[in-house]
């Protein structure tokens, strides 16, 4: 392709906010930006998580408060929001894998493992609502 | 070369070449936390019943706890560097990021110790 036909596309440097709004990412930079939402959210909310695990297995009173806390339907969607996070992250964080490795950098193969990450991730938070809503 | 981040001609005190160390044991733990999650995943789909007696029990080995203190430890280094990363990129000033960056370690240093504290109840 030669430079006359090539589209001139605009350049940013400083990028505000407005410009990261109207700015499509492609599949791949969607799911970028959330693999380092979701640690956020990880890391801001691990002492919470901590607790979690504290009531479970302290002892039989603290298991007691922590099927309280968790039947509570505030704590239940940020449960929710953590189970998303951590598999997300987790799925995302095996493609990375693969790709420090060199496998699957061409802007095909890149778009399909993103694409792959959301199906696996969000199948398997499914199940993981499912479950703790006790439907298996 | 007398630019601003060089100390001297040749020692060069920021930029990205100084994180491979991080880089790779990011890579790491990332490979140790995926085998417990999988483990964990087993044992969270799998069961039935979920009761005190069972979970209790899983964590009343002297392996699992050491398992889940080497996945503490390796967890927080693991977001000792994403969360660094994420300073880096978005906090420009000096002293706010240093700030942030010794912040982010006491939390994580806490949460571990507080995840030792659990660990060794049981």
């Amino acid at each position: 392709m030669s430079d006359l036909t090539r589209p001139t596309r605009p350049i940013h440097r400083n990028i505000n906010i407005g410009q990261i709004v109207a700015y499509r990412l492609p599949a791949a930079g969607i799911l970028s930006i959330l693999h380092r939402i979701s640690g956020a959210v990880m890391f801001l909310l691990l002492p919470f998580v901590l607790f979690l695990l504290d009531k479970s297995l302290t002892s039989e009173i603290s298991f007691g408060t922590f099927k309280s806390v968790t039947s509570n339907w505030f704590a239940k969607l940020v449960i929710l929001a953590l189970g998303w996070a951590y598999l997300h992250h987790f799925c995302a964080g095996i493609r990375h894998l693969f790709m420090d490795v060199h496998i699957g950098l061409e802007k095909e193969s890149s778009r399909q493992s993103a694409l792959a990450v959301f199906a696996v991730s969000l199948v398997l938070w499914v199940a993981f609502a499912l479950k703790i809503f006790g439907a298996f | 070369m007398a630019s601003p981040e060089r100390i001297g001609p040749k020692r060069l005190v920021v930029g990205a070449h100084y994180g491979m160390g991080d880089w790779m044991s990011q890579r790491f733990t990332a490979i140790v936390m995926a085998v417990y999650t999988v483990i964990l995943m087993a044992a969270f789909f799998g069961g039935r019943n979920f009761s005190y007696d069972g979970w209790a029990g899983l964590f009343s080995h002297a392996w699992m706890k050491v398992a889940t203190l080497v996945v503490f430890a390796a967890l927080a280094y693991h977001a000792w560097v994403g969360v660094r990363d994420i300073w880096m990129d978005y906090v420009k000033p000096t002293g706010i990021r240093l700030l942030l960056q010794v912040g982010t370690i006491i939390w994580l240093f806490a949460c571990v110790a507080y995840g030792v504290i659990i660990l060794w109840r049981v």
